[in-house]
């Protein structure tokens, strides 16, 4: 028990300056006959630090990590080379077990960390503000989509057909409890995405239109067009970008006419890690700054007139505002915050700009090869780092076959579209800078051979 | 002999010897000041090398390529690295002292855990990997989920929820669920004066109606008070326990009994189950969910705020309706997620998403190694060592410091003071800031409500006796300096990176992005951001 430092002697003598004869008198309010008299049987004594190490080792060697497989997939998560400053630096201790900012003078570090993040999420989007994070971007979305709700004054909300479809499932699943309208386009199998289907929905009881940029299949929608449509009724634009990298080669999508722009911020120092934790980005035009949620870091001065930060408008949170808070935020995923905030200063807006333009060239590389397997074409008209390769039978035994192989070949639309029809053939394939000329060969070669129907 | 300042910083030789000293860098040997990044970096700098693309990039782009890059300052490598040492700097953190945040549970975070969740085999997967190629994973997911049930003695665990009122979320939809698969529409929640802020917030995100229930003068749950506000509209209660007082609720089986017998449910937040792990199972007691924060009881690090990861255990009753996805192993043993692709098996009642993929999993590998390396009986220990060491700290300044329900018998892991007795015009912000200036990190102030001018001190089973009683001299000289009127406290701290700072200014006039142009020092004059 070595993180455990009171010994026997320390123990005794505090017992005694409680006036307590054992360590149980102090567990006297727990009913009796729901006390354990020991640890619980069932489940493992304590291990040492060698014991744990194998345990946990063995464990993950039963994975085939992305670094170790050509690697495609993509699908609201990128594998993006992370600098190794980038981890060094997370893990000062004086970052990484730091709590909540709540004693401003002595938390300086994490919340002008905080105030950069904030800037450069705000920049990278072109939107006025940001916030100091959310969960992850689905609820990043679903927040986006209940504070529309706040600023419109209406319920109803637009979402397009090539919104991420895990994205759609969390808006979905909450609006059941919400009451909110929920008007869910179904994916088409298209090569341009459904900008016209996304603004004949809109009416003058729409809160909010939501469209993924680019969109899962990796389309690129016509913010603008849509933009205008909706400002036309008095209803709000929700961009979300699930890859921020695609921002150093796209237009932002505040300069388009979005009012809020989520996001995941996974792609910049935060790593896949099987799904979490991630990190939520979330932007919005500054007049809507008291209907926001999560957490805020503002610029002041102390006593002294030094400049400093803190965490400001709390009076919207749930500790303060209980059953009238603005949202279900609780923590931000500060930390991993600090990891895109860091990955972003390392590269800067020229650095992202030529990070998005080895990612589309590597996108380019791959589907030139892949059009050229028998049978095989691509969907897309525009694509940043993904698109969707047609296939000639159902992609999901064809990624299991790929996954034989030892190659990790994309997602197919059937796992993420189950219900919907027409689209199971259909792949979804990311390329990013870590993807070598080697791994698009190996990764078309297999192809071949599974199409054809050769054994692995 | 005074601590040396826990922050990092050297104590400043005042403000008498600083303009005698000053310095033209504004830094005081290791005291050092640091600009904002956008100031230090510009356009033509980089920390990365990147290939160059080797082909015309925008080929398929045409009117969606941006005009211009992002207005972004870059810094090289090495100022890099210096920008944010020289930041983290200026952080109190738990590797540097006691961070007794009440309610807050602040623990050592071993490095160990750090090390196995960054193997590549769970760092560098991804969520929509054939499962086929990560069982290993799944099986993390599996052990700990294991683990969690066989601790709260509960059915199941739903893992998905990514922080501590997420998981409360998910436990009321469960509730909502259950309560619409049996055609009832009850729509009020009742919420203790003594539960989380959360709490209410979250019963309201569900759709419900929150109705308050008062603390005894003891500080527990009057139970006549919710008893009598049972009835066929009652969808269930939400309770803390041990709650924010401090104290283990003891009537916790006879509230759960009448709640069940009126046809509600129990939600318990579990932000305290590190107090009695292993000590007591809250399934033992009719709970019918409760979130666990893993970052609180299991150490998974916070980071400056987060990431939290809340999953919650479900009784019986609930566990048909937890939300996707969901680990099980099959007959052939190998483990698969249930998610929309395949909820027909079983789950077919589960009441939606509620992330996109399945959670935390990086917290998940990190809490699965502080559990193995402490074992059910350290666990266990974790829970007494806690107990004791706020007890400790109780009976130690109850004499100087009033505890409101000193008498109510034992704390539980947080010892609750009031600031009731100080000299006219000192209160407990005083005592906050004061220990900044002894080294230590302050306790929770003014929570929980009920108690006026709280503090709220959890030392957790981390800190040695010998810390504690550093602690405690800290905290009674303090106490003893408020009582006498000293003046000095109100000025507080002043060896921190920073004096007090303007909340008000702020929050009147919201700055919360750089301004300037990128590559361009200076600080902003009061004018320039709203101040007078």
């Amino acid at each position: 028990m070595r993180y455990l430092p009171l010994t026997p002697a320390d123990r005794a003598s505090m017992l005694e300056t409680i006036g307590a004869a054992t360590v149980d008198d102090l567990f006297i309010d727990v009913p009796a006959e729901a006390r354990l008299a020991g640890p619980i049987e069932g489940l493992a004594p304590h291990a040492s630090e060698m014991a744990v190490e194998r345990h946990m080792s063995a464990l993950a060697a039963k994975n085939l990590s992305a670094g170790s497989a050509p690697f495609f997939i993509g699908a609201g998560a990128y594998r993006h080379h992370v600098p190794a400053s980038v981890d060094h630096l997370i893990q000062r201790g004086e970052f990484l077990t730091a709590y909540t900012p709540y004693q401003p003078e002595i938390a300086q570090g994490t919340l002008q960390v905080l105030f950069e993040f904030q800037t450069q999420v705000a920049r990278l989007f072109g939107t006025d503000i940001a916030n100091a994070s959310m969960y992850d971007g689905s609820t990043a979305c679903w927040e986006a989509i209940l504070m529309a709700a706040r600023v419109t004054r209406k319920g109803r909300a637009v979402l397009s057909g090539g919104l991420h479809p895990h994205y759609g499932e969390v808006v979905r699943t909450m609006a059941k409890f919400t009451k909110d309208d929920i008007v869910s386009l179904a994916p088409e199998l298209t090569a341009d995405p459904d900008d016209a289907a996304v603004i004949a929905a809109i009416d003058d009881k729409t809160s909010c239109v939501v469209v993924q940029y680019p969109d899962v299949l990796g389309r690129i929608p016509d913010l603008a067009a849509i933009s205008e449509a909706a400002h036309a009724v008095g209803a709000l634009v929700i961009a979300v970008v699930t890859e921020p990298v695609a921002l150093g080669l796209i237009e932002a999508p505040g300069a388009l006419g979005a009012d809020i722009v989520v996001g995941e911020g996974q792609s910049l120092g935060v790593g896949l890690q099987f799904g979490g934790p991630y990190l939520g980005l979330f932007g919005c035009r500054e007049k809507f700054v008291r209907q926001m949620p999560g957490r805020l870091c503002g610029q002041t001065v102390d006593a002294e007139g030094k400049r400093g930060f803190v965490l400001t408008l709390s009076t919207r949170e749930q500790h303060i505002r209980r059953e009238k808070a603005t949202s279900n935020i609780c923590t931000n995923s500060g930390l991993c915050a600090l990891a895109f905030s860091i990955h972003l200063t390392l590269l800067g807006g020229e650095g992202l700009a030529r990070l998005a333009a080895v990612n589309h060239a590597k996108a380019q590389a791959t589907f030139e090869r892949l059009a050229k397997v028998p049978g095989v074409s691509i969907l897309n008209n525009a694509y940043f780092n993904e698109a969707t390769v047609i296939l000639p039978r159902d992609a999901r035994e064809v990624v299991r076959e790929l996954a034989d192989r030892q190659v990790l070949g994309g997602v197919s639309l059937g796992r993420l579209f189950p219900v919907a029809d027409g689209l199971h053939n259909g792949l979804l394939v990311a390329a990013t800078e870590t993807t070598t000329d080697e791994d698009i060969e190996a990764f078309a070669t297999a192809l071949e051979a599974v199409l054809a129907g050769a054994s692995a | 002999m005074n601590a040396p300042n826990a922050s990092g910083w050297r104590p400043s030789m005042g403000e008498a010897s600083e303009a005698k000293f000053a310095t033209s860098s504004g830094d005081y040997g290791l005291m050092l000041e640091e600009a904002l990044s956008f100031e230090l970096g510009s356009a033509d700098k980089c920390g990365v090398d990147i290939d160059e693309a080797e082909r015309a990039p925008a080929a398929g782009l045409g009117k969606f390529l941006r005009k211009s890059a992002p207005a972004l300052p870059g810094l090289t490598e090495p100022e890099t690295v210096r920008h944010y040492t020289r930041l983290s700097r200026q952080n109190y953190a738990i590797d540097l002292g006691p961070f007794p945040l009440g309610s807050c549970t602040m623990k050592h975070n071993p490095r160990l855990n750090e090390k196995m969740a960054r193997l590549p085999g769970f760092a560098d997967v991804h969520p929509m990997q054939p499962q086929t190629t990560v069982q290993g994973a799944l099986e993390v997911i599996e052990q700990l989920a294991d683990w969690l049930i066989t601790l709260t003695g509960m059915a199941s665990v739903a893992m998905s929820p990514k922080a501590g009122a997420h998981g409360e979320l998910c436990g009321l939809l469960c509730i909502r669920a259950a309560l619409d698969a049996r055609g009832e529409t009850r729509d009020v929640v009742l919420v203790p004066e003594s539960a989380h802020g959360t709490n209410p917030a979250t019963a309201a995100f569900a759709g419900f109606k929150v109705e308050s229930i008062p603390a005894t003068p003891a500080g527990r749950v009057d139970v006549a008070a919710l008893k009598a506000k049972l009835g066929p509209n009652v969808a269930g209660v939400m309770i803390t326990n041990p709650n924010t007082c401090g104290l283990f609720e003891p009537d916790m089986r006879e509230i759960a009994d009448a709640v069940h017998a009126a046809g509600g449910y129990v939600y318990c937040d579990g932000a305290n189950f590190n107090a009695i792990v292993g000590k007591v199972r809250p399934g033992d007691l009719g709970v019918d969910a409760m979130h666990i924060n893993l970052h609180k009881t299991f150490s998974t690090p916070h980071g400056g705020g987060g990431p939290g990861a809340g999953p919650v255990v479900l009784s019986e009753a609930l566990a048909p309706f937890a939300p996707l996805p969901f680990v099980t192993r099959g007959a052939d043993g190998s483990i698969h997620l249930v998610e929309e692709e395949n909820m027909g098996e079983g789950h077919a009642q589960a009441f939606g998403r509620m992330v996109a993929f399945h959670g935390q999993m990086g917290m998940f590998t990190r809490a699965l190694t502080y559990i193995l390396s402490h074992g059910a009986d350290g666990l266990r220990q974790v829970a007494e060592d806690a107990v004791l060491n706020a007890n400790y700290v109780l009976r130690s300044c109850e004499d100087l410091l009033p505890a409101p329900f000193a008498d109510s018998g034992p704390c539980m892991h947080e010892a609750l003071f009031s600031d009731a007795g100080l000299a006219e015009g000192f209160s407990t912000l005083d005592i906050a800031k004061g220990l900044i200036d002894e080294g230590f990190h302050p306790m929770t102030v003014y929570f929980p409500l009920v108690v006026k001018g709280a503090m709220l001190v959890e030392p957790t089973e981390t800190e040695s006796k010998a810390g504690l009683d550093r602690f405690i001299a800290s905290l009674r000289s303090l106490a003893e300096r408020a009582k006498a009127g000293d003046e000095s406290l109100h000025s507080a701290p002043h060896f921190a990176p920073r004096r007090r700072l303007d909340e008000t200014l702020a929050a009147r006039k919201p700055v919360l992005v750089w301004q300037g142009e990128p590559g361009v020092p200076g600080t902003p004059s009061l004018s320039e951001i709203g101040g007078s």
